[in-house]
């Protein structure tokens, strides 16, 4: 069978996965239609929690951004879990006390006022909604390239299924499929990643691939100084190094700290839970699940980064160029061949680079760049 | 409830909160972003200090926070019996003289 068929017998059976446990988890009640009657286990919760938070963003385009940005990347990491911190100690385990379905609500009794209430209920939609938007750029970049749609009819597939199974489930069902989709999703993130460590530095484990020696293949020595050396030989920055100035790097990762502490989507969460200790639980249990994602996917960038520097310098453009046919038909890849070259010509200065790589497809395409699939 | 012991039990909360979010800062803003250059003069095997910090040190610290904070919650929990059965909206307890002076 072809690729192509199994990509839709695995597509096809992860949504009717997910319909299936809409249907089973039915929401009775307003209680289990908002929160789930209370009653969901900190460990599925902090797992339901994990796959909210992470989704696509953090998913397919965070080691792609970190891979281009070098050190700078650091403010996605620690704004996004330091944020968490934020919400676990100071939000959680309160609003999960006052009892409510919503924040708005929280609000509303807080101050005793109707207007403070639609204030909330406002901010609430319009984070949501710009949130959304991201999360549907995602959607529809897998599906354009999985379905081989354009990116439009990927968000529409993409949201008709989300919208069956939300309306259904309710909460409830949006959390078990969320468990579900932790698991996918970690599973998709990480057996690539191991496979790429094990590659390229012969360790199984790709936080510690991560400041390991590279394989002979890849000309031996520290990934990260090799890739540093690599780096500066085509007139980019140092991967290890900071390019933007300090105040830009701190008050960048304190805004997405405090950003990431409100996102109403991961606050109702804490109201599933039975009660206030197993909402400081699984407040716990979803850090662990994002870490895990969260520490591979700086190694995933510097191996994809040094990757993709060493494959370019060995292989001729058009060489490089007939290996991604499905990723160039995307217009997320670009190739322009200036040069009859053996080697290909990547670099920092426009005139001469040939090869440019959306930071969205990093991470979906890195496998294909490594040859692991 | 006393007024007493609730006002001692937020006083604890509130001494547990604000020590975890010192380390907190000091990690992530301190060591992650302010002192980075400094620390990137020490190695650990392939890693610069400074920037392993600020790409994964600083997220394991952050796991490890709030697990303390779980721990420390519930001991104080325990010390104010404060009893979380299902769904109750305000956990009411009653405090015992008993347990109040073990706990001093």
């Amino acid at each position: 069978m072809s690729v192509q068929i199994w990509t839709f017998i695995f597509v096809f059976l992860t949504f009717g996965l997910y319909v299936g446990i809409a249907i089973w988890s039915r929401a009775g009640s307003t209680s289990d239609f908002y929160v789930a009657g209370s009653g969901v286990p900190p460990l599925a919760n902090g797992m339901a929690t994990a796959a909210d938070w992470m989704s696509a963003a953090s998913f397919i385009s965070m080691a792609g951004l970190i891979s281009f940005l070098g050190r700078d990347g650091t403010f996605y990491l620690m704004g996004w879990t330091g944020g968490y911190v934020l919400l676990a100690l100071l939000l959680a385990p309160y609003l999960r006390k006052f009892g409510k379905f919503t924040v708005p609500d929280f609000i509303g009794d807080r101050y005793y006022s109707k207007t403070a209430r639609l204030i909330a209920v406002f901010c609430a939609i319009s984070i949501s909604f710009v949130y959304v938007c991201g999360q549907m750029q995602g959607a529809g970049i897998v599906f354009s390239r999985f379905l081989e749609v354009d990116i439009t009819t990927g968000v529409i597939i993409g949201m008709a299924i989300v919208f069956f199974y939300a309306v259904m489930g309710g909460m409830k069902g949006i959390t078990y499929t969320q468990v579900a989709q932790y698991c996918v999703l970690i599973f998709a993130f990480m057996v690539p990643a191991i496979f790429i460590s094990i590659l390229m530095t012969g360790i199984p484990i790709p936080q510690i691939g991560f400041g390991a020696q590279l394989t002979e293949a890849f000309g031996n020595g520290y990934l990260l100084d090799r890739l540093d050396g690599m780096s500066e030989e085509l007139g980019f920055a140092t991967y290890t190094e900071g390019q933007r100035s300090t105040q830009d790097v701190f008050f960048i990762t304190a805004a997405l700290m405090f950003g990431t502490a409100g996102l109403p989507h991961v606050i109702i969460r804490f109201f599933t839970v039975p009660n206030v200790r197993d909402a400081r639980r699984s407040a716990g249990y979803a850090l662990v699940f994002i870490a895990i994602l969260y520490t591979t996917a700086p190694a995933v960038a510097a191996f994809a980064r040094t990757n993709l520097i060493n494959t370019v310098k060995t292989s001729s453009i058009r060489q490089y160029r007939n290996g991604f046919p499905k990723w160039e038909s995307t217009n997320l890849i670009v190739f322009d061949e200036k040069m009859m070259m053996a080697a290909s010509n990547m670099s920092a200065n426009p005139e001469d680079n040939e090869l440019e790589v959306n930071r969205d497809i990093m991470v979906l395409a890195n496998p294909e760049i490594a040859g692991v699939s | 409830m006393s007024d007493n012991s609730a006002q001692s039990y937020w006083k604890s909360n509130i001494r547990i909160v604000l020590s975890l979010l010192a380390v907190w800062f000091f990690i992530s803003f301190g060591c992650g972003i302010l002192l980075v250059d400094v620390l990137d003069n020490f190695r650990i095997g392939g890693f610069k200090l400074g920037f392993w910090i600020a790409q994964q040190g600083s997220i394991f610290v952050f796991v490890v926070l709030i697990f303390v904070y779980i721990h420390l919650m519930d001991k104080l929990d325990d010390r104010y019996n404060l009893e979380t059965s299902n769904n109750d909206q305000t956990p009411s307890p009653e405090i015992e003289t008993s347990s109040e002076e073990d706990a001093k």
